[in-house]
């Protein structure tokens, strides 16, 4: 008998699902990049995955340990420079979807890569941008892939790394972003789009025992919740065998 | 090596040693640790452990990046001790995103006096960093931002291979191998193999960065351990994990600096004490390309023209 299904493999299975119908997608590292190369197995053989290392068109034997993996570059369609690949793919408006992450988001879909507290003096000093920006400036659309926790998911950001829909409405539009912005955030527990004139982040399915109470106790702001709510897809036998034996066997990501 | 980080790096100098995740130049940095420079500003899209281990060893004043991380592993301890509670050193930062430095070595490479781009909009970066402006498009009025160009006194360009004029060609994930060596003012390439022209030639297209540009060739194999190159060795992640251990001790990280940086003399002697196991371990399997043909133009082949352009009769 299987293992039961654990919310992290439901969520990476949702984001492989929300990229059907894509065919060119910006791939980050750790989870992003497990969604992506579940969906290039599953439904979409031809989903075109590109990497901020200069990549187009990834087709990798072994699932990359980073963004940076020469695993990436063996059998890939076009290998180029870091400028060409942000120039003309990224800028150029090539890119369908793209995947991002944070530690902080907001009602927007505004998201916090760089630090907790006061710029100057972090609580906790993370990452920064990588391309994290210019992605969420330029990507046709954006999927947000991170974990419902209530510190995460915050009424206002400590620190703006990359613009989601900004204050709400057109203001995304109005200061001249050429993406749409966010189109989904996708979690363990939880998925939320942002359909509304408003822009912001609206519940539409929950994760199975879970319901719009459980899910706002872990948002720091009064949840728009959809008038049908689903529940989030249940994984195949085939997607959870892929994600467990061949794209995380060790369990990094999927715990 | 030695005498190429003697003759080029100084005291204060803004250093890059670049590559994305691949080409990484340890060989370099660990001979810039050796010889104790101090006060350097570092260029770096992602530090990566290379800056961790130089912050750690006291060389750098400054750090000008756009991702401060260990690549699917975690935290650059060390950088962060000196940023947090300044050991050895206190630390400037100069935050980007990456296309942001990509410009900024554009704009240096090309003599331009800034590079515009589509990013930072909505972006509480150029809050935090005055030198990401906002110019209006002279043509449409439109707002865009703006990075100044970087010119490193010093680059160091691993690559695949050379002549010994300094003709360099990469493969693989070749980053911005090629800015960063036209924006700097003076260049070190170091390579696994040095060539004859006649190699160099046979595949022009291949060549990112002319001798032109290029003051040094150092030979110096598995030079970029624990990171990779292309073809040659596979990334040691097991060292990047490992990394991940011993840098949240600075006890501990000075005791690493002094076992394969300051009790080794050179490249060679730390290879040797990585191991051949080691090495065989991150050997890659083959996989070559296709050749393809240049063509051959020899000088009469094109001097009978067959009467097609001569119609004057």
């Amino acid at each position: 008998m299987t293992a039961p299904v654990t919310p992290a493999e439901r969520m990476i299975i949702s984001a492989a699902r929300a990229l059907y119908g894509h065919r060119v997608v910006f791939v980050g590292v750790g989870l992003p990049n497990i969604a992506c190369n579940l969906a290039r197995r599953t439904h979409s053989p031809g989903l075109e995955l590109i990497y901020e290392s200069g990549v187009f068109g990834a087709r990798p034997a072994r699932l990359p340990l980073s963004i940076g993996d020469p695993a990436l570059v063996t059998n890939a369609t076009a290998v180029m420079s870091m400028a060409d690949l942000f120039l003309f793919y990224l800028q150029g408006g090539r890119v369908d979807v793209a995947l991002l992450g944070g530690a902080q988001i907001d009602r927007f879909g505004n998201l916090n890569t760089t630090a907790i507290g006061d710029y100057a003096n972090p609580r906790v000093r993370l990452p920064g941008s990588g391309g994290a920006c210019e992605i969420a400036t330029n990507a046709r659309h954006i999927l947000i892939i991170m974990r419902l926790k209530k510190r995460a998911f915050v009424s206002k950001l400590d620190f703006c790394t990359s613009p989601g829909h900004l204050e709400g409405s057109n203001s995304r539009q109005n200061l001249g972003l050429p993406g749409h912005g966010p189109v989904q955030v996708i979690t363990d527990r939880a998925i939320f789009d942002f359909a509304t004139p408003a822009k912001e982040m609206r519940l539409t399915a929950v994760a199975p025992g879970e319901t719009a109470e459980s899910i706002q106790k872990e948002v720091g702001w009064p949840l728009n919740i959809s008038p049908s709510l689903n529940q989030m897809p249940h994984p195949t036998p085939e997607e959870l065998r892929l994600i467990r034996e061949e794209l995380d066997p060790q369990g990094l990501y999927r715990q | 090596m030695q005498e190429a980080v003697s003759q080029f790096v100084q005291d204060g100098m803004t250093i890059a040693i670049e590559g994305f995740t691949a080409f990484i130049c340890f060989a370099a940095a660990h001979e810039i640790i050796r010889q104790q420079k101090h006060n350097l500003t570092l260029c770096r899209l992602t530090p990566d452990l290379v800056y961790d281990q130089m912050v750690a060893a006291g060389t750098a004043r400054k750090l000008i990046f756009s991702y401060l991380g260990n690549p699917g592993v975690g935290s650059l301890h060390c950088i962060r001790r000196a940023v947090e509670q300044a050991i050895p050193n206190p630390l400037e930062l100069e935050e980007y995103s990456h296309f942001g430095m990509i410009g900024r070595y554009l704009a240096g490479a090309s003599n331009l006096p800034f590079f515009p781009l589509q990013s930072y909009k909505g972006s509480d970066l150029p809050k935090v960093n005055s030198q990401i402006r906002f110019i209006e498009s002279p043509y449409t009025g439109e707002k865009i931002a703006v990075v100044p160009p970087l010119k490193p006194d010093v680059a160091f360009i691993h690559a695949q291979r050379a002549d010994r004029h300094g003709n360099t060609q990469l493969w693989g994930l070749i980053g911005i191998q090629k800015e960063v060596a036209f924006a700097a003012h003076h260049v070190v390439v170091v390579v696994e193999e040095i060539v004859p022209e006649e190699t160099i030639r046979r595949d022009p297209n291949r060549t990112l960065i002319p001798g032109l540009v290029v003051d040094a060739v150092v030979c110096e194999p598995f030079g970029a351990h624990p990171s990779y190159v292309q073809g040659y060795y596979d990334r040691d992640n097991a060292f990047y994990l490992a990394w991940d251990k011993i840098s949240r001790d600075q006890v501990a990280v000075e005791a690493w600096l002094s076992e394969w940086v300051f009790d080794v003399p050179d490249r060679a002697t730390y290879i040797q004490k990585l191991g051949t196991e080691r090495l065989a371990q991150l050997q890659p399997g083959e996989w070559f390309a296709e050749g393809v043909n240049y063509g051959r133009y020899s000088p009469n082949s094109q001097t009978d023209h067959g009467g097609i352009y001569d119609q004057s009769g």
